[in-house]
């Protein structure tokens, strides 16, 4: 049994949350009625569409989009950092060594040093790349590059965390890997996850809830409970049949409501 | 047939165009063909400069100039790149400087030279004050494109993760701008060769632009290939060194 934190990570309510973007004559509604309360210490996976808003909001949560209206408030009581965001193409800056790269976040926020370094070390111990520490990014793999942006969020100790799509380019066998990496990372330190897929299958894995969104204007469509019992067993549990069901009634929903979209552009 | 072999074939095929000009110069000033007077022999060249090395003459031409090249480069770098990363970070900046470039940088630089001799008398300072200006607007205008071009991402994860200004410039534009910022400084380094040796031809009594201008007067041909030769050298060799401290500074770009 991996033991469980105590601490549990952001609590966070989205109410009537809309986001426009006007661009000449031009208005779209990426977002537009979002509510949704999501627990502390929960995770929380968010699948659509392509065009449903889901980065938009992941965005607007990481402070770099702002909404057109609506309310976001984030309880994150005994927590120094809000959040962190782990961005799909890593991000990593090429010009700073992985350690420097994981400590990044420390740095800016003027933690001292010592601690920093002994931050840096743990969070590297966590993600298995102590020995690439000296390393520049563009010297490793795309798995080892994901792994270290993992870390540069861990190392900040935030409330929570925001993953956009984290391992979309990685190949089938470092994205069960790192899965399982992370929902591990994650029983161990009581984080709120919001995390972004296109898969309804990964979602399915990781996820205490999912949101399901649709496209056109992007809005929830369907909130579901994850029926699994934690600790899960990634590979078995996606080779079961009941799985496959679920996942399957899900896509019909998604794919009633891209069909439709689609009709509507057209028409 | 193995790489290094090929490479080696390769050094040595690179190396004959310029031999053979060279023999082949030799032998028809040799064979009679034009004036050795005015057109010495690469061999009259050679020996020249080796005279001149030895008595002291051609170092003292060389250390003026390389001190006017390098003072000059550090006034006009500087504040090239400086500004260059601010006008990219902030909107006001750019639109303050953006017509003072647009008007001034296709001014050829060696047209202010009258200007500068009004300015700084006939002395060093009007030669290194060329040369920064001259490099300036190379540097400006390149770092200013490597800072704007930087990739959105590393601006949203810096955000993200609390960079402050200073932060963002210290860390995040100058490192995004740096191999654009080299592109600069070779630029930079042709052209203040190139004013400074101009500048060198008129109202001094050294430097190696003094030496070529005033050999021609005295049809001292010889000494004056000399001249050119040595700026040619001395080019070979800070590119040499410009490329050695891009790869020290720069380790992440691709190998």
């Amino acid at each position: 049994m991996p033991e469980v934190a105590e601490r549990r990570g952001a609590a966070i309510e989205i109410a009537k949350l809309c986001k426009e973007y006007i661009s000449g004559e031009e208005r779209t509604v990426a977002l537009t009625d979002i509510d949704l309360r999501i627990r502390p210490g929960e995770f929380l996976c968010i699948v659509g569409p392509s065009g449903c808003g889901k980065s938009t909001l992941l965005r607007i949560l990481a402070g770099l989009d702002r909404q057109t209206s609506g309310t976001i408030e984030v309880n994150a009581r005994g927590w120094a950092v809000q959040n962190a965001m782990v961005f799909q193409e890593s991000g990593l800056f090429p010009w700073m060594r992985v350690e420097t790269n994981v400590g990044f976040g420390l740095m800016t926020r003027g933690v001292l040093a010592a601690e920093a370094a002994a931050r840096v070390d743990a969070a590297l111990k966590l993600v298995g790349l102590t020995k690439f520490r000296r390393h520049y990014p563009h010297q490793l793999s795309g798995g080892m590059r994901q792994r270290t942006a993992i870390a540069r969020a861990f190392v900040t100790d935030p409330a929570m965390l925001l993953m956009d799509e984290p391992f979309a380019a990685l190949d089938a066998q470092n994205r069960v890997i790192l899965q399982a990496e992370l929902v591990r990372l994650w029983e161990q330190t009581g984080k709120t996850v919001i995390y972004i897929t296109h898969s309804i299958e990964e979602a399915l894995l990781l996820g205490d809830r999912m949101v399901v969104m649709t496209a056109h204007p992007g809005r929830i469509k369907q909130i579901i409970d994850v029926p699994y019992a934690r600790p899960r067993n990634l590979m078995t549990l996606s080779a079961s049949a009941e799985f496959g069901a679920l996942k399957l009634d899900i896509w019909r929903v998604l794919e009633e409501e891209v069909m439709r979209a689609r009709a509507e552009a057209e028409g | 047939m193995s790489g290094r072999s090929n490479k080696t074939q390769e050094r040595l095929l690179s190396l004959i165009s310029p031999v053979a000009l060279l023999a082949l110069w030799q032998v028809l000033l040799m064979l009679g063909f034009g004036d050795r007077r005015f057109i010495p022999t690469p061999s009259d060249i050679a020996v020249q400069f080796w005279q001149m090395t030895v008595s002291g003459e051609l170092g003292w031409h060389v250390a003026v100039t390389l001190y006017r090249a390098f003072a000059g480069f550090v006034i006009g770098v500087v504040p090239g790149i400086t500004i260059g990363l601010l006008m990219a970070m902030f909107r006001p900046v750019r639109i303050f400087f953006d017509p003072l470039i647009a008007a001034l940088f296709p001014i050829p630089k060696i047209a202010l030279m009258p200007l500068l001799l009004l300015a700084f008398g006939f002395g060093d300072a009007s030669k290194i004050a060329l040369v920064a200006i001259a490099v300036f607007f190379p540097l400006i205008v390149n770092t200013y494109v490597g800072a704007a071009n930087i990739e959105k991402i590393y601006w949203d994860v810096a955000k993200n993760y609390g960079a402050s200004q200073s932060v963002m410039f210290r860390r995040i534009v100058f490192f995004g701008a740096l191999p654009m910022i080299f592109a600069g400084l070779r630029i930079a380094l042709a052209v203040s060769f190139i004013v400074l040796v101009a500048s060198e031809f008129v109202a001094t009594k050294s430097g190696i632009g003094y030496l070529i201008w005033n050999s021609w007067e005295l049809l001292r041909v010889d000494v004056m290939f000399v001249g050119i030769v040595t700026v040619g050298i001395i080019g070979l060799i800070i590119s040499a060194i410009f490329q050695e401290i891009e790869r020290k500074v720069i380790p992440w770009k691709a190998e």
